[in-house]
């Protein structure tokens, strides 16, 4: 039997414009080399779950953090700043991807870094993971699980804060996309996720879509009645999977 | 959804929250993710005092047809209410 350590903590980060703020990162102990993951929480907050799925990734030899996007609301806890930040609109697409950028830097200056970096987002952060493989050219694996509104059809939507609509800017992806989604989800629902994979075939990108029936949003969530393990593992299986193909050294097989 | 639209209702009363009881001024009422209920979706309201900066809040989450239900026993207790104090009023004069 082998021994096997994490460490997982709160720590500062410095994200857009230089700000810092506070972040959920879980790495295997040692020495590494291994790759870093950025994962960017859902909708309603930084909470519990996010904090599972972060220790999950590093379980699995992947050095991972998670930025509190709205820590610039606090102090106060996840969720009462999680409301002021609802009631204020959402967060800017400009400010996440400063902060997501800070993160990457984060993990590429740790001395066990491989130098590669994957992105992953659940929900609203799911469509941010996608909008950072668009806007940085460096990452080298991203996966978007059921992020909503990466295509926007009622333009009204569009507004300071989320000024453009992903897809729109598909051309500019260079890493490799895993996208998970749930057949019954309404955001996006099975029409959309359609046409994302179309534009993504059409430009030539290279991509995995996974589809999956009897799920909806949110499926890996075990706090939500929306679980579904049979999909929710297959679904982590995969994920796991593509980012050691992707971000892949010798020591992340051997620490999963 | 994510769709973090919003509906903002003035009032006037008071909540308690976690320091104790406080002004209300402000609720805003939306139906999207929750934090805590582990419904895909909720009917979220928090009460807060927007004059004072809105830190604090009182928060619920509930299904859609709690929300309904709700609704109604409100409008119900303010009719029943209304009517009783009204009653009440007329016969003590």
């Amino acid at each position: 039997m082998s021994y096997e350590s994490m460490l997982a903590e709160t720590i500062a980060f410095r994200g857009h414009n230089g700000d810092v703020g506070e972040a959920y990162y879980a790495r295997p102990l040692g020495a590494g080399p291994w790759p870093g993951v950025v994962l960017i929480h859902h909708m309603p907050g930084w909470d519990e779950w996010i904090k599972e799925a972060t220790r999950k990734l590093a379980h699995h030899g992947l050095p991972t953090i998670s930025p509190h996007l709205y820590f610039r609301e606090g102090p106060g806890s996840p969720d009462d700043v999680g409301a002021r930040v609802r009631a204020a609109g959402g967060v800017p697409d400009e400010q996440v991807m400063g902060d997501v950028k800070g993160c990457m830097e984060f993990l590429r200056a740790q001395p066990y870094s491989n130098g590669k970096v994957g992105v992953i987002g659940f929900c609203s952060g799911g469509r941010h993971a996608y909008l950072a493989a668009c806007t940085f050219p460096d990452i080298d694996a991203a996966v978007d699980c059921w992020g909503g509104n990466v295509i926007v059809d009622d333009k009204k939507q569009l507004n300071a804060k989320r000024p453009v609509a992903p897809i729109e800017l598909t051309e500019r992806i260079r890493c490799p996309l895993l996208g998970l989604f749930g057949n019954d989800d309404e955001n996006p629902n099975r029409d959309q996720v359609n046409r994302t994979e179309a534009v993504l075939k059409k430009l030539g990108k290279d991509y995995e879509f996974h589809r999956y029936d009897g799920a909806g949003h949110a499926f890996f969530n075990a706090s939500r009645l929306a679980y579904r393990p049979e999909q929710a593992l297959d679904g982590w299986n995969k994920v796991i999977a593509f980012f050691q193909k992707h971000l892949a050294t010798a020591a992340v097989a051997r620490a999963a | 959804m994510c769709s973090y639209i919003v509906e903002k209702v003035k009032l006037l009363g008071s909540a308690k929250g976690p320091n104790g009881w406080m002004r209300i001024d402000t609720a805003n009422v939306y139906y999207d993710h929750p934090f805590h209920s582990p419904l895909d979706h909720a009917l979220g309201i928090d009460f807060i005092n927007e004059a004072e900066g809105g830190r604090e809040r009182v928060a619920v989450e509930l299904s859609a047809d709690s929300a309904r239900c709700l609704v109604e026993k409100i409008l119900a207790a303010l009719a029943s209410g209304e009517m009783a104090h009204a009653t009440t009023a007329g016969a003590t004069r």
